[in-house]
């Protein structure tokens, strides 16, 4: 009885002041487009379903991101200090250990627990030494960097782990894709249907997740310390712990986006530590609307498949672009490209009623 | 037993001393006032009380409990609370979501929205309970700030300039207010600069000057000591 009670005051968070979108409307909406997400592969060749796994690989890094800063108020310039950690750390395990017997999941838990240990470490050292506001992305930055700079350097035999080479500037390739052992025959994810399915799913469940986290007591006292960290402190909240609790969820989703990019794609670089990488998240997360899961979510997928696009059809412009795209949605719309569309739209719709 | 004292407390920044030796003893359930000119010392005096300077020497006891060295926010739970000069309130958060956050560390869920409502009307703030906390008028700020302080039911209540920008009307509601907290058994320490709010609440009034004590008493005694006024036009060394 206290469990089942317990159960439904965890779901009534999914709604709460600190997301946007509620009530029947809003979930029909929301059911709507996850059937259209469902039935896509359909309708779409085994080639863009595949891309879309690579959208939405990233989509937990940007989840993660929001929380820390769009949240939280701590800007992180490194989530992809995380995101390679945990990619080469699946790398490393499954070269060592194979795909049979669910190995692969398993090491998808230790890379990204590794992450997570990884941003517990950086972040006591960050928070309890009260590293603040530009620091906090200059210090991530450069954490990200020397990653990148010291796995750049990794080339030759000497740099393996077992039988895993880091290969340097190269980056590291032969790692079997995600596997789960099946009766009849294990069903490998290729970035194919079954991968779609799964990270689609995994998705839904982490969003569903942060929304409830960010409308409980914890994301209460989170939006507190991005507001008035000295007030939060002084209504008793150790600041230092909940920042950090926010940094090591976040960084873990970063690194679960590494291990789901690794096994997509077989392969990882130490350029995805690197200055452009780092960049990208920030871009994506200030773009979209990073104080809202949902608007933080629909933007970096609008910007992923535009960056995409651009980077097709003149590559050497892309970045260019995104850069611009930054500048301009800081001026124009400081919360974000969705908010600031609705918040044009309404006061369209008002002007339109006083007239 | 003192609710809180301070021994020989000392601060300077470089060669600046900003609190010389100060002994100050508050009794519970009293409502005190500090007073003094610009840079007497009296927000520095706070901020060693909260934790968030610490002293170069000295004591700090907080109902006997020595606190010289504990964390800010656990002097908090301890049970002193703060509100600042500036409003210190969380602006793009709705009204109610501010005293949900002030609540929620000792209120479980079930009772939140019932003390929220009750916190709402005693600050006559139920009819802006949806509105950003930005969006109040200045009064309204301090008011939603002192009530954010006083849900944490602290035994000792600091309030740096509490009615600094308010109308007359606020002033002396917010004095009602300060009453009704003190008959609940509130001990209250105020630095205020306006004497006729200081004449409403005060019990007692310390004068600091060049970071020391340079009096103490009723507002009577304080109002009548000659060297009182001429700090305040700058006539008397400390």
């Amino acid at each position: 009885m206290a469990d089942h009670s317990r159960l439904r005051a965890a779901l009534r968070l999914i709604e709460g002041p600190q997301t946007i979108g509620r009530g029947p409307k809003f979930w029909m909406g929301f059911a709507i487009v996850l059937a259209g997400a469902c039935a896509y592969p359909m309708f779409a060749d085994s080639y863009d379903v595949g891309n879309n796994v690579y959208f939405f690989n990233w989509l937990f890094m940007a989840m993660g991101l929001s929380l820390i800063w769009g949240y939280g108020g701590s800007l992180s310039f490194g989530q992809t200090a995380f995101f390679g950690v945990a990619g080469y750390c699946y790398g490393v395990l499954t070269i060592n250990l194979g795909d049979a017997y669910g190995l692969t999941l398993l090491s998808t838990l230790i890379a990204v627990g590794f992450s997570a240990l990884f941003a517990a470490v950086l972040g006591y050292f960050l928070f309890f030494g009260r590293i603040n506001g530009v620091f906090l992305g200059i210090v991530s930055l450069s954490v990200t960097l020397v990653l990148e700079r010291f796995m750049a350097q990794t080339a030759g035999p000497q740099w393996a782990i077992g039988s895993a080479r880091l290969n340097g500037f190269n980056g590291m390739g032969g790692m079997p894709s995600l596997t789960i052992p099946w009766p009849g025959g294990s069903i490998v994810l290729f970035p194919d249907l079954p991968l779609y399915y799964l990270t689609l799913a995994l998705l839904v469940v982490i969003y569903l997740a942060l929304r409830m986290l960010v409308n409980s007591r914890f994301g209460n006292v989170l939006v507190a310390i991005r507001e008035n960290p000295q007030r939060a402190e002084m209504l008793g909240y150790d600041i230092r712990k909940f920042q950090l609790g926010g940094f090591v969820i976040g960084s873990a989703l970063a690194g679960l986006s590494g291990v789901l990019y690794t096994s997509w794609g077989n392969y990882i670089t130490p350029a995805s530590m690197g200055m452009t990488a780092a960049a990208l998240p920030i871009v994506w997360v200030a773009v979209g609307g990073r104080g809202d899961l949902t608007t933080t979510l629909v933007g970096t997928l609008a910007v992923l498949i535009v960056f995409q696009r651009l980077t097709i059809h003149g590559s050497q412009y892309a970045l260019v672009v995104m850069g611009i795209l930054l500048v301009v949605t800081v001026l124009v719309a400081p919360r974000g490209i969705v908010m600031g569309v609705a918040d044009a739209s309404s006061r369209l719709i008002r002007r339109k009623d006083t007239r | 037993m003192a609710i809180l004292e301070t021994r020989k407390l000392n601060k300077h920044f470089g060669g600046l001393h900003v609190t010389g030796n100060i002994d100050f003893t508050l009794q519970p359930g009293e409502m005190h006032c500090l007073i003094g000119p610009n840079g007497a010392g009296k927000s520095t005096f706070f901020r060693l009380i909260l934790g968030e300077h610490h002293p170069d020497s000295g004591q700090i006891l907080f109902s006997d409990e020595d606190i010289t060295r504990t964390k800010s926010f656990q002097r908090i739970r301890k049970g002193i609370s703060v509100k600042f000069q500036v409003p210190g309130i969380f602006k793009e958060l709705t009204t109610r979501q501010n005293l949900v956050i002030a609540l929620q560390h000792h209120v479980p869920s079930g009772n939140l929205a019932e003390e929220v409502d009750r916190l709402l009307e005693f600050l006559k703030l139920s009819q802006d309970h949806a509105q950003l906390a930005g969006n109040l008028s200045h009064g309204q700020k301090q008011w939603l700030e002192i009530g954010m302080a006083i849900a944490l039911k602290p035994r000792l209540l600091l309030l740096d300039e509490p009615t600094a920008g308010m109308t007359p009307d606020e002033t002396h509601a917010t004095g009602e207010m300060l009453h009704r907290l003190n008959a609940a058994g509130m001990t209250v320490l105020a630095v205020e600069h306006d004497m006729a709010f200081v004449r409403q609440i005060a019990h007692r009034v310390t004068v600091l000057h060049l970071g020391k004590v340079f009096a103490q008493g009723s507002i009577n005694d304080i109002t009548a000591d000659p060297r009182v006024a001429k700090i305040y036009l700058g006539e008397v060394d400390a």
